[in-house]
């Protein structure tokens, strides 16, 4: 078990090393001069050469790379180019309103998903599995910011039950800011639940399949205590890995849905970091959400190995 | 087959090893006939076909469909809501929707097509190589591959985009870069069935080249996963283009793109202007579905 958790977490470090490269790389190599790009085709080369020297991308690339990095490992991210400000004073805020967003979504997708995936797999092939699944599919593959507005129109133009906006007012409870957040986790609820379904309703099937759910049948055990004792525990597993996978994509919708609805979260200041063209921010931003997501698959692995004794003891051999 | 692997002589005369020593070209033409009668028949794909089929042809013919230019803008008449001349009302500028909705189609079915293919090209390529050679060669790709698929693909695209400047052409090229892992992730796990096969192993009996074994044999036995691999792709690949134009990292104004609508206007739902939102985006839902009845159907076909 610790050796699994050992190997998985040195796995881990390596890919955080290469994402440090390709990020690094797409921010202050592909530009090809980073001042430049800044400042645009019409800043005088002194003003440019000044910026680059200001952002060290005048130096070697190599000594760039280990001078950010050494930064970032002592929590200095730099400076913003565009509003002059120290990068962390606003990733880290910005981080916890996504954090907010994120795991209200999560928490009405989840079980929703769940529960979706498992009433369908119940009923295998019936009409309601067909809805559950090819509506969920549907969901899914449209994009949010199209839930966005489709929501924004429907609910709270036409309706008249949400607010348009996150940003709730300032000194609002923690009620009111839940209401102001709900529109957009929904959008972000649309997107996730048909993965999370699909696979909840996958891994019931095999479970309801499966050698040890007939024998808890035939032996006589009631219907609840074969689903809950069985089937579902068995069937969850897979599910929370896909969960964990999901961080990932949540991140990346936050920055249409953030933006949407005028939240200041962290893919608000992506996408300011972005149009700006102030590449320091936006370096350090991605960064955040490539070790956030390393770190969420990190832990569901973790965890699955936890729950699942095949693979706790399985591992010990490889 | 040629010298050096001797063929064993079919001990049981009858039965299946006749099936299947008979000429593989009447296999595959039979395989290929019964998946087309599985996708004929199969609503999902009849549905998308149909859905698709429309958008192509608004792509293709674009501006004769349509009685008003999707340019041509009078201030003085925005905002009108839909009516008898403007179906779909007019936009901001007092361009009309519904000609812009038809034209839009142009831009996003030429770009993420275009990604997709390339991301397919260079992904079945990179699978090929990583499940073939397996070990070093194999281990380095495969943590260069997740370190792609840490980060959302959408945000991949905005660094890259913001750092050489939006065009098509970068679009396609950063899309598909960002989708070759992916689908070579599918084409590895393919090959790695294929390789312990015995056409494989006679293959290298015979002293074929490493290319030709991996294009000309093992190629065409994962085309299945490739093209079902293909149009999932084809279905993501819509999604992250018109997020990137409603973001404007993608296709630029004038043009008629569906995302660019629905940013020029996301701002005036609250005032009640809701229809220079609500088709754009009704557009997308309506292709990015078709693509993914369409794969649906595929993936049934190829996967009995």
């Amino acid at each position: 078990m610790a050796r699994f958790i050992a190997k998985r977490l040195a796995l881990g470090l390596i890919t955080l090393f290469l994402l440090s490269v390709l990020v690094f790389c797409m921010a202050n190599v592909l530009p090809g001069n980073v001042g430049r790009r800044v400042l645009g085709p019409f800043a005088s080369p002194t003003a440019v050469a000044a910026l680059n020297h200001q952002l060290g991308t005048d130096q070697p690339v190599l000594k760039q790379y280990w001078n950010q990095m050494k930064g970032y490992v002592h929590g200095d991210m730099g400076r913003s180019v565009s509003t002059r400000q120290p990068i962390s004073e606003v990733l880290w805020p910005a981080l916890g309103h996504s954090a907010k967003l994120a795991v209200l979504a999560f928490l009405i997708v989840v079980p929703l998903s769940i529960l979706g995936g498992v009433v369908a797999a119940l009923k295998e092939g019936s009409v309601r599995d067909r809805v559950i699944t090819v509506g969920g599919l549907s969901a899914t593959a449209i994009p949010d910011f199209v839930w966005a507005v489709v929501l924004l129109i429907v609910l709270s133009l036409g309706l008249g039950i949400f607010p348009s906006t996150a940003a709730w007012p300032d000194g609002s409870g923690i009620l009111t800011q839940i209401k102001y957040l709900l529109l957009p986790a929904f959008c972000l609820v649309f997107v996730l639940f048909g993965y999370i379904a699909r696979m909840a309703r996958a891994g019931t099937i095999e479970a309801l399949d499966a050698d040890y759910t007939r024998t808890a049948v035939i032996k006589g055990l009631p219907q609840r205590t074969v689903l809950w004792r069985h089937v579902l525990r068995n069937s969850l597993l897979p599910t929370i890995a896909v969960v964990a996978t999901q961080v990932g994509y949540l991140m990346g919708g936050l920055v249409v849905i953030e933006l949407i609805f005028n939240y200041q979260g962290i893919g608000q200041m992506i996408f300011r970091a972005a149009t700006q063209k102030d590449f320091p921010a936006l370096e350090a931003a991605v960064l955040v959400v490539g070790v956030v997501f390393l770190v969420s698959t990190l832990v569901a692995d973790v965890l699955y190995s936890v729950l699942n004794p095949r693979v706790r003891l399985g591992s010990a051999d490889s | 087959m040629s010298a050096g692997a001797p063929v064993p002589p079919a001990i049981d005369p009858v039965g299946d090893v006749a099936v299947a020593l008979g000429p593989p070209r009447d296999d595959a033409r039979l395989a290929r006939k019964e998946r087309l009668q599985v996708l004929i028949r199969s609503k999902s794909f009849i549905a998308g076909a149909i859905i698709v089929g429309f958008w192509v042809l608004c792509a293709i013919f674009g501006k004769l469909l349509v009685p008003q230019d999707p340019l041509a803008s009078s201030p003085l008449n925005g905002l009108e809501a839909p009516s008898a001349d403007n179906w779909f009302g007019t936009d901001r500028l007092g361009r009309d929707v519904f000609a812009r909705v038809i034209v839009g189609s142009r831009d996003i079915m030429l770009i993420a097509p275009a990604a997709t293919v390339l991301g397919t090209v260079l992904g079945t390529a990179l699978g090929l190589v990583t499940g073939y050679f397996r070990g070093a060669i194999d281990d380095i790709l495969s943590r260069l591959i997740e370190t792609v698929l840490a980060l959302p693909v959408v945000l991949v695209a905005v660094l890259a985009i913001t750092s050489l400047g939006p065009s098509n052409v970068t679009i396609i090229l950063v899309v598909g870069f960002v989708f070759s892992p992916l689908i070579a992730r599918t084409v590895r796990a393919a090959v790695l069935g294929e390789r312990e096969l015995e056409y494989v192993a006679a293959a290298r009996l015979r002293n074929e080249r490493t290319p030709y074994i991996l294009f000309a044999e093992i190629l065409p036995n994962v085309m299945g996963p490739v093209i079902v691999e293909f149009t999932v792709r084809l279905g993501y690949a819509i999604f992250v283009v018109a997020t990137l134009s409603f973001l404007g990292f993608g296709v630029q104004p004038p043009a008629p793109d569906w995302g660019l609508q629905i940013f020029d206007h996301y701002g005036l739902i609250s005032g009640g202007y809701w229809w220079p939102v609500l088709f754009p985006a009704a557009a997308i839902a309506t292709l990015v579905i078709g693509v993914n009845l369409i794969a649906d159907g595929l993936t049934q076909a190829f996967e009995r």
